[in-house]
């Protein structure tokens, strides 16, 4: 019994892992369809920003989930106005010039950082369950994860900025006829696309050695999750995240970790064969047009 | 081709940078080395290219080799694997250099080791790593698998017990050193319960640690490389394995990996190597003076900077026993089972190999630094002299996959 409570924290876990990964990508991606190949990086600045802060003696917490977020946020305004903005629309364009900005970022942190293994370590105990240790961290990852897909249902669904975004991302001439400064939306929509991959950047770096090249991890999930999820934001981050997440493990679990990430890259290639439009239905929705 | 005037002083250019060293001097004796000191190996590259600076600084303080000066050629491989076929190249034909050290990973060192033999330039490989180099040319100082590993298993076996769980990477370094443990636990009468293999990139591993509990082994031996497997040991202590099951590592620390770890992560880790900071022998304590009062500070030492420390040690040695570079009499000297101190103990060649006999300490991790607990004096390589006989054979040229 004890161990199918552990291995039920075990899948929540990979599951709030997934959606972590996933979220900042599902709205640099899955809203504004700029194919932001940077996203790993963007996740190991949250964890760089955070290693800095709790070096320098800053709460942990407070490091994770607010100074990481709001500075990786601060530098997606950054390249959103540099960058990004001169591409929206052109998909192919965007992907050559994030990939060139995840080579920035990889050489930047080299040079701040040094090309080495650097890491926090867990700030909550572990604790048993029965016979079983358990890392007690893991339920922080899940609760973020809950939190985070609760607000941006709140702020999607049920804030004026969350219709504004949305019309926008749905129909730029629209918004722009109805009044709406649409480049200003698209700026806030990549910046709290920012954040939530510095946020989960943060929150994942106590439990990994980071390193420069950190983020070619987590990209490839990303965009699996992401695109199986297909063109419902939460609802398809969710699903995804979960049948991936428990393939995963399941595999992990009772064969071994190579068999887990063939799984979920199987997994993957099938789903999206029976279901060329991801889970949540069409998965190409033209922006303009 | 039309060659007009251009054409033709860029080609004499060109070839006259090709071939520039037609009328050196004899009166300095040149020393190759290729290492990675920038790129995702300059962890382990640049403290060795640092390391390589020193020994030779301290070979020319005291009056050079043989009456001459060592003079180093460097280049940087940029942790690019083809660089390194490319800069031999540079070595052998422009550079005339009369011996090279260098070379990380396992692959650097097969993509230059065909060309220093053909062209008759001694190698020398300063790494620890999986065995089976069987090649007159080249001397290889590091430890192989079965030196460490030989030690390592009875020593961990004997602080815990005889069910033993391996989680290894996933490449050959990994998948032989797996193969080697089982052996040994398999000798000292244990038994190896479950192997698991990780992919490189693999950086969660709760449910490992979940399957391992349900296991319930003794004592789990982690042959794990790189960042992302650095979480393993992380996430072992976050969960409070490190209190409940021991572990040991082949390769944890070699690239200092050990100071990444928080103190109370690292605590009671059990590993084997030929070299740790905390050795306190004089000839360490008087090799991390140097390095401080060359470098400034010693965090960067590690296991394999101190392995080409000694790799050039070793050769100077063998050139002043010989009493001159030539390749023959430098190898000759060094198969009479040369043997010099180095900060991580006695370095001795072993003739039938052209790998070392080395000291092996067993340490357990303690406040981010290598405790010693017991050193192991002058363990031979038996892995490659299994299978390699330079004596009997010494047209060899393989690198042996060592079937167990």
């Amino acid at each position: 019994m004890d161990l199918i409570a552990v291995m039920a924290v075990e899948f929540l876990y990979a599951v709030a892992s997934l959606v972590l990964i996933s979220a900042g990508l599902a709205v640099v991606f899955g809203m504004m369809r700029v194919i932001n190949l940077a996203h790993g990086e963007f996740m190991i600045l949250g964890g760089y920003v955070t290693i800095t802060a709790v070096n320098l003696g800053v709460n942990v917490f407070i490091a994770m989930v607010i100074i990481a977020p709001l500075a990786v946020a601060l530098i997606g305004v950054v390249v959103e106005r540099l960058v990004i903005r001169h591409l929206y629309g052109r998909l192919v364009d965007t992907m050559l010039a994030t990939w060139g900005l995840s080579l920035f970022f990889i050489g930047l942190v080299t040079v701040i950082f040094g090309n080495t293994t650097t890491g926090i370590s867990t700030p909550i105990p572990g604790f048993a369950i029965g016979d079983y240790r358990i890392n007690g961290y893991s339920f922080f990852i899940i609760l973020v994860a809950v939190l985070l897909l609760a607000a941006m249902a709140v702020i999607l669904r049920t804030t004026r900025f969350g219709l504004i975004a949305r019309g926008t991302m749905a129909r730029p001439d629209i918004a722009a006829a109805l009044g709406h400064e649409t480049e200003r939306i698209y700026m806030a929509t990549f910046a709290v696309g920012s954040a939530l991959s510095g946020l989960a950047g943060a929150v994942l770096a106590p439990l990994v050695g980071l390193v420069p090249g950190s983020g070619a991890a987590y990209i490839a999930k990303a965009f699996i999750t992401v695109i199986a999820g297909g063109p419902q934001l939460l609802a398809g981050l969710m699903s995804s995240a979960t049948f991936f997440g428990v393939v995963n493990q399941l595999f992990t679990f009772t064969i071994s970790p190579v068999i887990g990430e063939v799984a979920l890259l199987v997994a993957a290639v099938i789903l999206l064969r029976m279901l060329p439009r991801g889970i949540t239905g069409r998965f190409f929705r033209e922006r303009s047009s | 081709m039309i060659m007009n005037r251009r054409h033709f002083i860029a080609a004499a250019g060109a070839a006259a940078t090709l071939f520039p060293i037609a009328g050196r001097a004899s009166d300095t004796i040149r020393l190759g080395s290729v290492l990675d000191t920038s790129g995702i190996f300059d962890a382990y590259g640049k403290p060795m290219d640092m390391a390589l600076g020193l020994a030779v600084n301290e070979i020319n303080a005291a009056g050079g080799l043989n009456g001459k000066e060592v003079e180093v050629v460097s280049y940087d491989t940029q942790s690019d694997m083809a660089l390194y076929s490319q800069y031999a190249q540079q070595l052998v034909r422009n550079d005339d250099v009369d011996v090279v050290h260098g070379g990380i990973l396992s692959a650097s060192r097969e993509a230059i080791r065909q060309t220093l033999r053909k062209a008759g330039i001694l190698y020398f490989y300063n790494v620890l790593y999986e065995g089976g180099v069987c090649d007159r040319n080249i001397f290889i100082n590091g430890v192989t698998p079965a030196q460490q590993v030989e030690a390592l298993v009875p020593f961990a076996m004997g602080r815990s017990g005889k069910k033993v769980h391996v989680l290894a990477a996933d490449y050959n370094y990994g998948q032989i050193t797996a193969k080697w443990i089982q052996k040994y636990v398999a000798d000292n009468g244990g038994e190896t319960v479950a192997v698991d293999f990780f992919p490189l990139e693999v950086s969660e591993f709760g449910s490992t640690i979940a399957r391992i509990q349900s296991i319930d082994p003794d004592l789990v031996i982690a042959p794990l490389v790189g960042g992302a497997h650095l979480s393993f040991f992380r996430q072992w202590a976050a969960a409070g394995m490190n209190e409940r099951i021991p572990l040991a590592s082949t390769s944890l620390g070699v690239g200092n990996e050990h100071r990444v770890l928080t103190a109370d992560e690292g605590n009671g880790i059990m590993v084997a190597y030929h070299y740790s900071q905390e050795l306190d022998t004089p000839a360490n304590n008087d090799f991390k003076a140097r390095w401080a009062q060359a470098y400034g500070d010693t965090s960067a030492i590690h296991e394999i900077a101190v392995s080409n420390y000694q790799g050039v040690l070793t050769w100077a040695a063998a050139v002043r026993r010989a009493g001159s570079t030539n390749r023959d009499d430098v190898i000759a000297a060094l198969e009479e089972g040369l043997s010099i101190e180095g900060p991580g103990g006695t370095v001795t060649i072993d003739p039938q190999t052209h790998h070392a006999k080395l000291d092996v300490h067993l340490m357990i991790l303690e406040n981010q630094g290598m405790t010693v607990i017991e050193t192991l004096p002058q363990r031979p390589p038996v892995d490659t002299q299994a299978v390699c006989d330079l004596g009997a054979n010494p047209d060899d040229n393989t690198q042996y996959e060592i079937r167990i």
